[in-house]
């Protein structure tokens, strides 16, 4: 990566793979890339594209950017498709064009109290967040998901924080975990802010409770995305205004209440 | 070689140009290429009034393209022409603006409203839109009608260059290509992106909300060959080719079957300096070839 560039704006650099971890079971891996000079913040994300996709797969892929430092820019992925399945079989010294930072990212300030809601692949987002937070004990943490906790990147949250996970293997456990959701939401004090980042089901969920108990939510929404700038138009979220704004440069991340879940 | 390349009025530096509703309003793509390297920026289809678009989900990966049905959601024209367009460096490489209206009287004020803004260098008719359900291919589907509506653009486009972008979603395109010259475009357009469907056998639902879509990217570019070496022997205008280009060899294809520019879409999606890097390439390529002039070159198939 030798291309002279502004730190400020986003940017399609060629980056190697520095190394792939697979998590315990399956289908869960991180990848880490070459560091890249962007000062980006918690909840934007990165456009992927191996060098091999030549015009099949067409579209790059979106990534939440999992964790940024001075080694490496890492990326926390879920087999689920065809272009994840192709992208866990790349090996390290690999290339592929990544672009970005893209979207608004969480706002916050670094003295305020935050509830974070994720749901089983929304905590790539926030580990970087947690572990660069400069006062880990103002974040409370909870964490549903489905597959074993050890898949799952929940062990590097700071232990100053306070973590709560709860796996959902079937119906019963998923009314716990709203139980939970909705206790914390309400317990939430005047002056923190919620962010939340997960699957649709789990921030309808977050919105509601955050509607009923008039709290500060924001939330991470993920769409198929074509191009991650803006310009296609493919991957638009519903607002309360009426209109269809791009999920990848409005968002991803919104005020929770500004978000229409549409079916 | 110079690069430089004149369709009638419309001069462009070189032949490279964006498609529209893959490029957004240009600005989007102002972090990964200098606009002005361009042959000319093609904005996103525009409406007199904004439009939502269609419902979710709008697109759908298939081999080696994609599908769309985004429903021409845009800002409207009046936004456009405050917000946009003085951002762009519409003086140093020309701003074409992508029409849409549901009557033949709406394009006439489209028209008219563009005619006068210095920042336009283009008008291009969109006569072949497959996601939206009045106008768009209603009108590109029928030699008269579409001869109507191009009719009543460029009576009301002033001295603005007329292109008329045309559909493969039909018998026979040369056909439609003829009646938009004698009714006066001044330039073709060609193809937009063909119809089709993708579906889910496990939730045995449509993968986009309209049920069809178009069909965009290198799936689609022998398709496009042949239609625009088709039209490119039918007509007398300038025809710019697009439809599945991604490398500069492709863009000396649709030169060598006649066309005088192309227009790039989907492969803006595929990276976003994808069309910057393009113009570059399409030099190297052109002096490795020993092309020693577009004039030379186009349309020079043997057969």
């Amino acid at each position: 990566m030798k291309q002279s560039i502004n730190p400020a704006r986003p940017s399609c650099l060629k980056v190697q793979i520095l190394g792939i971890s697979y998590a315990r079971s399956g289908n869960f891996f991180h990848l880490y890339l070459e560091p890249t000079p962007w000062e980006s913040r918690p909840g934007q994300f990165v456009m992927l594209r191996p060098q091999g996709w030549d015009n099949d797969p067409i579209w790059p892929r979106p990534f939440s950017i999992c964790e940024k430092n001075d080694d490496s820019l890492r990326i926390f992925i879920q087999i689920v498709g065809r272009g994840t399945g192709l992208i866990s079989r790349l090996q390290p010294g690999s290339t592929l064009h990544i672009w970005g930072p893209l979207g608004n990212g969480f706002q916050f300030s670094p003295d305020m109290p935050l509830l974070i809601l994720a749901g089983g692949m929304g905590i790539a987002p926030f580990v970087g967040l947690c572990k660069s937070h400069p006062n880990p004990e103002l974040i409370r943490f909870i964490f549903g998901h489905r597959m074993d906790i050890g898949c799952y990147p929940f062990a590097e949250l700071p232990p100053a924080s306070s973590r709560i996970h709860l796996q959902q293997t079937g119906q019963a456990d998923i009314f716990d975990f709203q139980r939970l959701l909705r206790q914390e939401i309400e317990d939430c004090p005047a002056g923190s802010r919620i962010l939340a980042c997960g699957p649709t089901p789990f921030l309808k969920v977050v919105q509601e409770y955050a509607r009923e108990s008039v709290k500060d939510a924001w939330m991470s929404l993920e769409n198929k995305m074509a191009c991650g700038v803006g310009a296609c138009l493919g991957c638009v979220t519903m607002t309360s205004s009426g209109d269809y704004v791009q999920t990848c440069s409005h968002g991803p991340v919104f005020r929770a209440e500004d978000v229409v879940f549409e079916e | 070689m110079d690069l430089k390349v004149n369709l009638g009025e419309l001069s462009l530096k070189n032949p490279v140009m964006t498609a529209s509703g893959t490029f957004g309003y240009g600005l989007e793509f102002t972090p990964y290429g200098r606009l002005e390297e361009l042959g000319a920026i093609v904005v996103k289809g525009l409406s007199l009034k904004p439009r939502k678009g269609n419902p979710m989900p709008r697109i759908t990966e298939t081999p080696c393209g994609m599908l769309n049905a985004i429903g021409l959601q845009n800002i409207g024209v009046e936004k456009f022409i405050q917000d946009k367009l003085p951002l762009l460096p519409w003086k140093k490489t020309p701003v074409v603006v992508n029409l849409y209206a549901q009557s033949a009287a709406e394009f006439a004020d489209l028209a008219r409203i563009l005619k006068s803004e210095p920042g336009v260098g283009a008008l291009e008719v969109n006569i072949s839109c497959p996601n939206v359900s009045q106008g768009g291919l209603q009108f590109g589907q029928d030699p008269s009608a579409a001869a109507a509506v191009v009719d009543r653009v460029k009576s009301n486009a002033g001295s603005k260059p007329v292109i008329v972008k045309l559909s493969p979603n039909v018998s026979d395109i040369r056909a439609v290509a003829l009646a938009a010259e004698s009714s006066g475009a001044d330039i073709i357009s060609l193809i937009n992106t063909l119809g089709g469907m993708a579906v889910d056998v496990g939730t045995r639902k449509p993968c986009l909300a309209n049920v069809f879509g178009g069909l965009s990217g290198p799936a689609i570019k022998p398709v496009a060959l042949k239609m625009v070496f088709e039209v490119c022997r039918a007509v007398n205008l300038p025809v710019i080719g697009l439809g599945g280009i991604v490398s500069a060899r492709d863009v000396l294809e649709f030169i060598l079957v006649g066309a005088s520019a192309v227009q790039v879409g989907t492969a803006s999606f595929t990276r976003p300096d994808k069309v910057f890097s393009l113009v570059g390439e399409l030099k190297e390529l052109a002096d490795e070839l020993e092309i020693s002039s577009w004039e030379a070159f186009r349309g020079s198939l043997h057969i």
